[in-house]
C-alpha cells in the first residue's frame, strides 16, 4: 500500500485533484447519472462511466463502457466513484482494484460486511485506497468532488476534514466555510464497521500534503477508530486537530441509522473517544453549534 | 436481526452442534408435555427474549418435578423480564423453552464475532463459561484465546486445536471441541453472521460437550440472500413505533425522553440529540429520514414521534445539501397540515436555499418556531419546555 497517493500539480491536496480522471460504476442508474452530472457541474473530470451490457451508450456526453478494463484502456481512467447496488457493489470494488485504478470512492450504503471483509483481504495486496462504502465521498475545493456532498458549501482552503458522516460534515464544512476557514480536501470515511480507510489512513496523507494546515476530525459511537487516531495524532501527527464526537446520547446495542454506530457492552462509547481524543491533544469542541467558532481559534 | 435462542439452537443442530434435548411452549399445559416427552428427572424453562442476562432477571428456572415445570411456565410467560440488556421498559416473555436438566462439570464461553481493528472474524473463548464476555475480558484476560480468521482461507484445524488445548480441555474432549469451533464459525459464514455465541458450552459429568445457550446475529445487509431466515423474525421483539417505523423505511430508536427529533443523516441526528440534552432536556427518539427526505416521509415522521405520549416538543433540524431547503421546508409544511400535531416544533434549516425555505415556514401559517443555527434550536427547545 501506498504511504501517499500525491497530486501532481501545484495545489496539493489528498487523493483527487484537477489531474484525476473519474469513471463512474453504475452511470446508468438514478443515483449514478444524477451525481455524475454534478460532479461534472462542480469541476471534475468525469472521463467515463461504467455499467456493464450498456457499453457504447452515453450519460449527458459521458461514455459509457461495458468493463472499468474497456474505461481504463480507453479513457485513462485512475479514480473511481460506486453508485452500484448493494448485492454487487464489492464487485464493483473489486473490478477496479484489479484493473489498476489509484483510487476508489464506493457510496454505497449495506453491503454485506462478508463481502467487505473479502474486499480488505485482497486490497491489502493491491496499489489502491478505498474510501467508504456508505459514504459521501471525497472533494477537493474547487479542483475535483467524486462524491454526493453538495459542491457549493466547500471552499478553497487548507483545513483537512475527516468524518464518518455524511449530513454532519455538511454542517461542519459550512461552519468553517462561514468562519472564513476553507479547505484542502473532506473525506467522508464511512458508516460501516468494515471500511478502506481509518481515520489514522487519512491523517498519514494530510500529515505529508503541505497545502493542510490544520484538520477537523468528526467521530461517532462504536469501534474505536477514533482511539486509534487520538494515540496516532498523539505520537506523530505535526498539525493542530479539532474534533467532535457524535453520539453522547446514544443507548448501548442499537444500531443507531449507520450499521457501524453502535456501542457493543460497553465499548466504543462517545465518552470514551472524547476523553482519549483529549488526551491525545485533541481540541474536542462539545457543542456542534460552536465548532466553526473554536475553529477559528484553534487554526488561526 | 437477532434471533431467539430455540431458533439458534435449530441453527446450530443443522451444522451438528450438539444441543440439549427441548421444545418451545407458548402455554404452560404445553410446557408439561414437553418435560414428560424429554423425560428424566430435571428440566430448564427458560424465558425466550431478544436479551441476555435473563437468569439473573428470573427468566431462568430449574424444575425438580411436572408441577414444577408448570408452576415455572406461568410464573414466566407474560412476565415483564428486565435485564441489563434490555433496558428499564423490559420484555414481555411470549415464549419458553423446556429443555432437560443437565449435570455440568465445566462451562466455556466460545463466540465468533467481527473484530473491527483488523478487519476479519475472530473466534474468542474463554475456559470461565456463563458470564459476558466483557466481563470475563475484565475479569480473567488470562483466560482468554483467540484466533483470527483469514476470510480466503477460513478457519483451519491449527486454530480449532490451538483453542481447545488453550482451554486446557480434557484429551478425550479436544477432538469433539474442534469439530465445534469448525462447525461454528462454518456457520458464521455460510449464514452472514455478525455474531454467533455458546455461552455457555458445556462439559457434562459423562464427559459430553453441548451448547446450553445459543446467540445469532444476522447481518441485516446480507439478508438479501438468506430470504429464508425472515421467517424467524419475531416482529413481537420490536418496539411498536420501531417497527412501524422500519415498515416505512424510516430509521427510527426510541428513547426515553421528550423531545422528539427528526433529522436527515444519522450522524446529524445523533449530534441532536445530543445537543437536546445540552440544552437541559432528553431526546425522545433518534429519527434519521434521510438524505433524500419527501414530504411523505416527514408525515409519518410526524406520526411515529407522536405515538410516543412523553413526547412534548419536536426538533426539525434539516442540513440541506443536493437536496435544497425549499423543497424540505415544503415538504414540512405539507406534513405538519396532514397530521395533527398538538407539541411546539422548532425548526432549524441550513444549507443549500436556506433563505427561501425559512420564508416558505414563515409563510405557512403554521406555528413553527424557525431556529438559524443549531446553538439557538437550542436555545429554542429549552424555551418550549419552560
Amino acid at each position: 500500500m501506498p504511504r501517499n497517493i500525491k497530486s501532481r500539480n501545484n495545489f496539493m491536496s489528498i487523493l483527487i485533484d484537477k489531474e484525476t480522471r473519474l469513471v463512474v460504476q453504475g452511470i446508468t442508474g438514478k443515483e449514478g447519472s444524477f451525481h455524475a452530472a454534478q460532479c461534472v457541474a462542480y469541476g471534475s473530470n468525469v472521463v467515463a462511466g461504467v455499467t456493464p451490457g450498456k457499453g457504447g451508450q452515453d450519460v449527458d456526453g459521458i461514455p459509457v463502457f461495458n468493463t472499468i478494463k474497456e474505461a481504463a484502456e480507453n479513457k485513462g481512467a485512475n479514480a473511481a466513484l460506486i453508485f452500484v447496488p448493494s448485492a454487487f457493489a464489492s464487485d464493483a470494488i473489486l473490478e477496479s482494484a484489479t484493473a489498476g485504478l489509484e483510487v476508489v470512492v464506493c457510496i454505497t450504503e449495506g453491503i454485506p460486511v462478508k463481502d467487505m471483509l473479502k474486499v480488505i483481504s485482497f486490497l491489502k495486496r493491491k496499489r489502491c485506497r478505498l474510501i467508504g462504502p456508505n459514504c459521501p465521498g471525497v472533494i477537493s475545493p474547487g479542483r475535483c468532488k467524486a462524491g454526493i456532498m453538495p459542491g457549493q458549501i466547500h471552499k478553497e482552503g487548507s483545513i483537512g476534514v475527516i468524518s464518518r458522516s455524511g449530513t454532519l460534515t455538511y454542517e461542519v464544512v459550512n461552519q468553517l466555510t462561514e468562519s472564513g476557514l476553507g479547505q484542502s480536501t473532506c473525506i467522508g470515511i464511512g458508516g460501516d464497521p468494515i471500511i478502506g480507510s481509518s481515520f489514522v489512513d487519512i491523517l498519514k496523507l494530510f500529515d505529508d500534503d503541505p497545502q493542510t494546515k490544520g484538520v477537523v476530525l468528526i467521530g461517532e459511537i462504536g469501534g474505536n477508530d477514533e482511539e486509534a487516531a487520538a494515540e496516532y495524532i498523539k505520537k506523530d501527527f505535526s498539525k493542530p486537530v479539532l474534533g467532535f464526537v457524535a453520539g453522547l446520547t446514544a443507548p448501548p446495542g442499537k444500531r443507531m441509522g449507520h450499521a457501524g454506530a453502535i456501542i457493543s457492552g460497553s465499548s466504543g462509547t462517545a465518552k470514551d473517544k472524547i476523553a482519549a481524543m483529549q488526551k491525545g491533544g485533541i481540541h474536542v469542541v462539545e457543542h456542534l453549534g460552536k465548532l466553526g467558532e473554536e475553529a477559528g481559534e484553534v487554526f488561526s | 436481526m437477532k434471533i431467539h435462542e430455540y431458533q439458534a439452537k435449530e441453527i446450530f443442530s443443522k451444522f451438528n452442534i450438539p444441543i440439549p434435548k427441548g421444545s418451545v411452549a407458548h402455554e404452560a399445559k404445553e410446557a408439561a408435555a414437553i418435560a414428560e416427552e424429554i423425560g428424566g428427572s430435571s428440566w430448564a424453562v427458560k424465558a425466550q427474549i431478544h436479551a441476555g442476562g435473563r437468569g439473573k432477571g428470573g427468566g431462568v428456572r430449574v424444575a425438580k418435578t411436572a408441577e414444577e415445570v408448570v408452576t415455572a411456565a406461568k410464573d414466566i410467560l407474560g412476565m415483564n423480564l428486565v435485564t441489563h440488556q434490555t433496558g428499564p421498559r423490559g420484555k414481555i416473555v411470549r415464549k419458553i423453552l423446556v429443555e432437560e436438566g443437565l449435570s455440568v462439570a465445566q462451562e466455556f464461553y466460545v463466540g465468533i464475532t467481527i473484530d473491527r481493528t483488523r478487519q476479519c472474524p475472530v473466534l474468542i473463548a474463554s475456559s470461565e463459561g456463563g458470564m459476558g464476555i466483557e466481563e470475563l475480558a475484565a475479569n480473567y484476560p488470562e483466560r482468554i484465546v483467540r484466533e483470527w480468521i483469514d476470510v480466503g482461507l477460513g478457519f483451519q484445524g491449527f486454530q480449532a486445536r490451538n483453542i481447545a488445548f488453550g482451554l486446557g480441555m480434557d484429551p478425550s474432549l479436544i477432538r469433539p471441541a474442534t469439530g465445534i469451533f469448525i462447525e461454528l464459525y462454518r456457520l458464521f459464514e455460510a449464514m452472514d453472521c455478525m455474531l454467533v455465541e455458546i455461552n455457555p458450552l458445556i462439559e457434562t459429568k459423562d464427559k459430553q460437550l453441548l451448547a446450553l445457550d445459543a446467540k445469532i446475529d444476522f447481518d441485516d445487509s446480507a439478508l438479501f440472500r438468506h430470504k429464508d431466515l425472515l421467517e424467524l423474525k419475531d416482529t413481537a421483539e420490536k418496539d411498536p413505533l420501531e417497527l412501524k417505523a422500519s415498515q416505512h423505511r424510516l430509521n427510527y430508536i426510541r428513547m426515553d425522553g421528550n423531545v422528539g427529533i427528526m433529522v436527515n443523516g444519522a450522524g446529524l441526528a445523533m449530534a441532536t440529540m445530543d445537543l437536546i440534552k445540552q440544552a437541559g432536556a432528553s431526546p425522545a427518539n433518534f429519527l434519521d429520514v434521510g438524505g433524500g427526505a419527501t414530504s411523505e416521509m416527514v408525515s409519518k415522521g410526524f406520526e411515529i414521534i407522536l405515538g410516543d405520549k412523553n413526547v412534548r416538543g419536536i426538533l426539525i433540524n434539516i442540513f440541506g445539501g443536493i437536496l435544497r431547503c425549499d423543497v424540505l421546508a415544503k415538504g414540512v409544511v405539507e406534513a405538519a397540515g396532514n397530521v395533527k400535531i398538538n407539541v411546539p416544533i422548532v425548526v432549524r434549516l441550513d444549507g443549500t436555499n436556506v433563505d427561501e425555505g425559512r420564508n416558505i415556514l414563515a409563510e405557512s401559517g403554521l406555528d413553527f418556531l424557525v431556529a438559524d443555527s443549531m446553538a439557538d434550536a437550542a436555545e429554542k427547545v429549552r424555551g418550549i419546555l419552560d
